[in-house]
């Protein structure tokens, strides 16, 4: 049994800074595409009084749900004391805080006034679910990187169970309060429904850990260090568990609507009406994005394979990409319902099915929040000591030794 | 909830006086209130409550309260419908089983319970006390939650840079806008733009006056003849209601 260490990466490859280096391009491209719409006005988006949340707010959401999802296998090992992953949870961490960034910039920066940051952060309707999620998402930052103290330094490692603890309570209330956003909707078809919240806790399972993987096999792979197949094989088993559990919410929520008459309208527009919504639901997050990924993972010779599981990580993310699109952009181009049983037409767009064609800008603005995210990563793990030296099959993760 | 008790008013509020809003609704009825002018420092007042109420039945194929508002706020479009702002619309309802077909004007509804004041983490979307829902321009952070709330559709962002804007009502890219029942006109004594462009065309279905008051003309109409909220469901005790719908 060998003994684990934390180290550094060198950093100084071709490949890394090729990497520093694309993801700066993108980040930059996202700041320009936000100067350029905030400048300019939000006319040149594709975002309108009709679909007033639109592709940012996609890739912010994806990001913020999956930050909580990936501090999960350090749960793991800290709350549910499972020592094999216990290796994993400093990175687990660090990219919480890395997603969670990533997604509060793409919001940040799409808001009617960014200037106004501090505005939110010094005026406060605590009925709102949003003043809620601003104090959840500080919070989690300030939580989690306690956390990551506690893992690092050996002098407060005895406090890594109540940290780890504190914050995986947190992080559960913070999916909540995602959720709630459109949950607490009573406005709108789509929404004003309680299982949101569970359901993006499962989500964030889910899109964090497929996230997680990759990232995972990246940095072993990039650095040539060792990674097992049983800690991945482990993973990769968790991943089609969650996979499965966000189906099985998706379905007790479409059921549940399609029981309710009131509901129909909604979910054949999304299941049935042969739309892009229609489309990215059966094509991209459940067959592409849910089943695709199942049998793949859970294949008793393809699932064995890095690649596979590596393509099924991806397939992961698309799908709850276009499980969001469905949620925000299809939520919101179903009209509203002003008089049940009715039609309804207007100058202002009431009783349509809206439209909504994604800019270059949001895009931009999305992917280089991502970037942005990975970027926090790849320099972090440069500067400390988050990545175990080897992960290979031989290692004892019950000795731990946090190396300098 | 976040209550404002005072706007921001500029210098034509030092008007005083009273406006005498003198309907007849039907033979026989006379409908005519007394709105006393707010002074300028003086904060609204939660001992009213000032509501519409809209007749249907005599709201006809026009477009003169959109036009009134629009003039009244320098709401000009850009050619771009799907962002150009809209306070008030006139919306065609069609029973799908019946065939009948109305069309009625459809506003910020100023609810008690508003959505929109709930859900706006800053308190920009607020309620003053006397139950006009407004949004502070000043701290909107044009996150456009409160859009995503309303069940009304009220609400515009605004898409792009605006010049030549009225002093009394200044509107700002990137902030989120909607009706608000004239409360420069209402804080003066006068009616709502909208109301006084309806009875002015002589079609006269379109109220304005306080909820609170039994003796007003538009609660003895509401006692007398009923007015029906949209979305009663909801639960939100609006201050628009509607009789015909």
């Amino acid at each position: 049994m060998k003994k684990l260490y934390y180290r550094q990466i060198e950093g100084r490859s071709n490949g890394y800074y090729a990497l520093l280096a694309g993801l700066g391009l993108l980040i930059l491209l996202g700041l320009l595409a936000t100067l350029h719409m905030e400048h300019e006005g939000h006319y040149v988006t594709g975002m309108t009084n009709q679909i007033v949340w639109g592709m940012p707010h996609v890739f912010a959401v994806f990001l913020i749900v999956a930050a909580s999802g990936a501090l999960n296998v350090a749960s793991i090992a800290s709350v549910f004391n499972k020592k094999a992953y216990k290796p994993l949870a400093p990175l687990s961490a660090l990219l919480a805080i890395a997603l969670l960034v990533g997604g509060l910039v793409v919001l940040v920066l799409d808001l009617g006034h960014p200037d106004r940051l501090i505005t939110a952060m010094t005026h406060f309707n605590m009925k709102s679910i949003f003043t809620w999620n601003i104090l959840l998402y500080t919070g989690f930052i300030a939580i989690v990187a306690i956390y990551l103290w506690t893992m690092m330094d050996r002098t407060v490692n005895k406090y890594t169970r109540y940290a780890g603890f504190s914050a995986f309570i947190w992080r559960l209330i913070l999916t909540t309060g995602t959720g709630s956003i459109f949950g607490w909707l009573v406005a709108r078809q789509a929404y004003d429904a309680a299982i949101m919240a569970p359901m993006f806790i499962v989500m964030s399972f889910s899109f964090g850990l497929a996230i997680f993987i990759l990232v995972l096999m990246a940095s072993y792979i990039g650095t040539g260090r060792e990674l097992g197949n049983v800690i991945l094989f482990r993973l990769k088993n968790l991943l089609g568990v969650f996979i499965a559990g966000v189906l099985y919410f998706v379905m007790v929520y479409h059921f549940t609507n399609l029981y309710a008459t009131e509901h129909h309208g909604i979910e054949s527009f999304i299941l049935t009406s042969g739309s892009i919504y229609t489309v990215l639901f059966w094509g991209v997050q459940i067959l592409l994005g849910s089943i695709i990924p199942l049998i793949l993972l859970y294949h008793p010779a393809l699932g064995k394979s890095w690649k596979v599981i590596a393509t099924a990580s991806v397939l992961v993310i698309i799908g709850g990409l276009a499980q969001l699109y469905v949620i925000i952009i299809g939520g919101q181009a179903y009209p509203l319902v002003l008089f049940p049983g009715m039609e309804v037409s207007s100058s202002f767009y009431d009783g349509v099915v809206n439209s909504y064609s994604p800019s270059i800008y949001e895009i931009a603005l999305g992917i280089g929040g991502a970037s942005f995210a990975i970027l926090i990563v790849a320099l972090a793990i440069k500067i400390l000591n988050f990545l175990p030296h080897t992960l290979d099959d031989s290692i004892d993760p019950h000795v731990n030794v946090t190396s300098s | 909830m976040t209550e404002k008790t005072q706007l921001p008013r500029r210098g034509f509020l030092t008007r005083t006086g009273a406006a005498v809003a003198s309907l007849t609704i039907a033979p026989g009825i006379f409908l005519s209130q007394v709105v006393q002018a707010k002074k300028p420092e003086e904060p609204a007042s939660d001992e009213v409550r000032w509501g519409l109420l809209i007749d249907t039945s005599k709201c006809v194929d026009c477009s003169d309260c959109v036009d009134a508002c629009n003039t009244e706020y320098g709401l000009r479009g850009h050619n771009r419908p799907e962002t150009d702002a809209q306070w008030i619309r006139k919306v065609e309802v069609k029973d799908k089983l019946t065939g009948h077909v109305q069309a009625l004007p459809l506003m910020c509804q100023h609810c008690e319970s508003p959505p929109c004041v709930d859900v706006c983490p800053t308190g920009a979307s607020m309620k003053r006390k006397d139950g006009i829902v407004l949004v502070d321009k000043h701290i909107c952070i044009g996150c456009r939650y409160c859009m995503m709330a309303c069940p009304y559709k009220a609400r515009s962002f605004i898409h792009e840079t605006l010049t030549d804007q009225k002093s009394y009502a200044p509107r700002g890219k990137g902030t989120v806008e909607s009706c608000t029942m004239c409360a420069h006109r209402v804080d003066a004594g006068e009616n709502p733009a909208c109301v006084d462009a309806c009875t002015q065309s002589g079609h006269k279905s379109m109220f304005f006056g306080d909820l609170k008051d039994p003796s007003s003309p538009i609660s003895k109409e509401l006692t007398r003849r009923g007015g029906k909220q949209i979305r009663a469901d909801l639960g939100l005790n609006t201050g628009v209601r509607y009789r015909g719908i």
